[in-house]
């Protein structure tokens, strides 16, 4: 009861509910723990993850090398490590890009509707009838491997589904009163879209976009394991899976470390996101 | 009410919604909200406009603001005509027409605070300076009876009420001349809405406002309102000074005033129970289209529409069967 005398933003009720949920915060626990790794790991890196001896390949974990080496004798906890980098920016970057594109694409179109909304929305469409990995495929296939390339193509494919969300929740706001009524004080276009409709819908797209990281971190990784992403050397965890499946049966472990990690990031995302929307949903208010 | 210059004027409007349209495009179902109807309201006064649920006042109210465009007719304001503007004409009359929303839950921005939703129009109007915003915002937050620490509260900690409030402030902000009021009392608490009909008359007084004032009660038309319109599905059924009603002509009107409870149990009045629903204001036909239900109705009723006729001074009616005044 004390609390409805402290003062409430929708954001201060938000953090209030997710602060209850166990698995949104287990999960928020892991994303900072991943966030420092990123950060901070290349000062706790065990060994080179770069250069290993030939001499010490294959090798079981062991209290020198915990996860064990690959086939080149690198220790595979720090490749882990330096490849949380990889895996974070892949994520966060392509989920940004095509946020900000999704948008304002989806905002137009729901906003001015009509034709407008008809071209952006058939063009969507056909982004979507191609499988994402497929055009994905595509577009590396055309810009060359790399990691910056896997970035744009991975954002390119996703930019169909943050546009769809982003045009129905506007759909649904922008009839109401309060929309009439900041157009009736003098607003803009542009200022009723960006101060008045996309607040209203922000919680949607906050959503959307943290379990949109996970997926972007599983198709970069599966890019990796087809040899399109980030390329050896670089320690991208899904490019470890790919170089490491040919020795699956002798060395389990090269491929184990890098799938658990891939695993639990994209677990620790789900669960965040999955409290954030309950969290956001105003339906599910509890006080 | 002395005779002034009309500051709005409505000529012949009509607006009807398309429900259905056929493969080709045509439209095969339409809704008639508002059908070549014609007012004018003075500087001054308040324009009442009552009717059923579903009548089309509210539509008036939007075709003035600009919220939707009219089929046909035109719409003057202060001798200008509004009915069809760009949206740089448009926002240049935001200071003078404003508009209170019916419903206080769905009229106010749940992410803005009330000093954002009420500095905001002054601010992107340029009308002060950015240090007198705060001043503006505390005294409008004082016209209408809120204090001003509320300002940096969101709308979901208010009250309907007070919500009404914030959205009649939010209307004074930008110092219009003319206010449509749609229904601003039916979403409220009847002990709320004497509250809020005395604050928008001592408003009016205050700022020399003009009302159109839309309901579908008519004891809250007769608190505020100086001239009162009777609609019936698009139509204006009668039209007199608030005197005027208490002795009705047009039989829909006699009805509407019958239906008016009076606290006195002793005393005898005559109901009038119309029979039948209200007719869909879909497709009508010709003829008055209180026809069907009309307890007066004759052969002629159906068959064209009876013309607007002043009985007394100032107060219309239509209808071909009407007791002449007495």
């Amino acid at each position: 009861m004390s609390d409805s005398i402290k003062k409430s933003s929708p954001a201060a009720d938000a953090w209030h509910v997710l602060k209850q949920s166990k698995s949104a915060m287990l999960g928020l626990i892991i994303i900072v723990f991943l966030f420092l790794l990123a950060l901070g790991g290349k000062l706790i890196l065990p060994h080179d993850p770069y250069i290993g001896s030939m001499a010490e390949n294959f090798q079981p974990p062991s209290a020198a090398h915990w996860m064990g080496t690959d086939e080149l004798g690198r220790d595979i906890l720090s490749r882990i490590i330096d490849g949380t980098r990889i895996s974070l920016r892949v994520g966060i970057v392509s989920v940004l890009a095509a946020l900000v594109v999704g948008t304002a694409l989806g905002a137009t179109a729901a906003y001015y509707g009509k034709r407008v909304d008809m071209i952006i929305m058939r063009f969507m469409d056909m982004m979507l009838a191609i499988p994402d990995i497929l055009l994905a495929i595509a577009i590396m296939a055309a810009l060359g491997p790399g990691i910056d390339k896997a970035i744009i193509a991975i954002s390119f494919v996703t930019i169909p589904q943050y546009a769809r969300i982003v045009r129905g929740c506007v759909l649904s706001v922008k009839e109401s009163d309060y929309i009439a009524a900041a157009r009736l004080v003098g607003n803009k276009d542009w200022r009723i879209i960006a101060r008045h409709i996309l607040p209203n819908v922000a919680s949607a797209i906050i959503v959307r976009s943290t379990l949109g990281i996970s997926s972007a971190i599983l198709d970069a990784a599966a890019l990796g394991f087809l040899g399109l992403g980030v390329q050896p050397p670089y320690a991208e965890w899904g490019t470890m899976l790919g170089s490491g499946r040919l020795y699956i049966f002798n060395a389990p472990y090269i491929v184990v470390f890098p799938g658990l990690a891939i695993t639990i990031t994209v677990l620790a995302f789900n669960l965040f996101g999955d409290g954030l929307r309950d969290a956001l949903d105003p339906k599910g208010k509890i006080r | 009410m002395p005779e002034l210059a009309p500051l709005v004027q409505v000529k012949s409007l009509s607006k009807s919604f398309v429900l259905e349209r056929s493969w080709g495009g045509k439209p095969t179902s339409v809704l008639k909200a508002v059908d070549n109807i014609s007012f004018s309201v003075a500087k001054g006064e308040v324009f009442g406009l009552v009717g059923e649920s579903g009548c089309g006042k509210t539509t008036i109210g939007k075709l003035i603001c600009g919220m939707f465009s009219p089929d046909s007719g035109q719409i003057l304001y202060d001798g200008r005509d509004i009915t069809h503007l760009n949206q740089k004409e448009r926002r240049s009359l935001c200071t003078e027409i404003q508009f209170i929303f019916q419903d206080p839950y769905s009229s106010l921005n749940p992410r803005m605070t009330v000093w954002q939703t009420l500095s905001e129009p002054i601010a992107i109007n340029g009308l002060l300076p950015k240090s007198e915003i705060g001043k503006r915002v505390d005294k409008l937050l004082d016209c209408v009876g809120l204090a001003s620490y509320t300002k940096s509260r969101y709308p979901h900690e208010f009250s309907g009420g007070q919500r009404q409030r914030i959205g009649i402030a939010r209307a004074l902000a930008l110092n219009p001349k003319f206010i449509v009021c749609d229904e601003p009392v039916s979403a409220l608490d009847v002990s709320i809405q004497a509250q809020v009909l005395n604050l928008l008359a001592d408003l009016k007084d205050e700022f020399g406002l003009t009302y159109i004032f839309i309901a579908h009660g008519l004891n809250v038309i007769k608190h505020l309102s100086d001239r009162v319109a009777v609609m019936y599905l698009g139509k204006i059924m009668e039209t007199a000074p608030k005197e005027g009603l208490s002795n009705p002509i047009n039989p829909y009107t006699k009805a509407l005033m019958s239906a008016i409870p009076i606290p006195d149990p002793n005393r005898k009045r005559e109901r009038i129970l119309l029979s039948g629903d209200v007719p869909s204001p879909i497709n009508p036909g010709p003829g008055c289209r209180f026809a069907s239900r009309c307890f007066a109705a004759s052969p002629e009723c159906s068959l064209s529409e009876p013309p607007a006729q002043e009985y007394e001074k100032g107060h219309f009616a239509s209808c071909f069967n009407a007791a002449p005044a007495n």
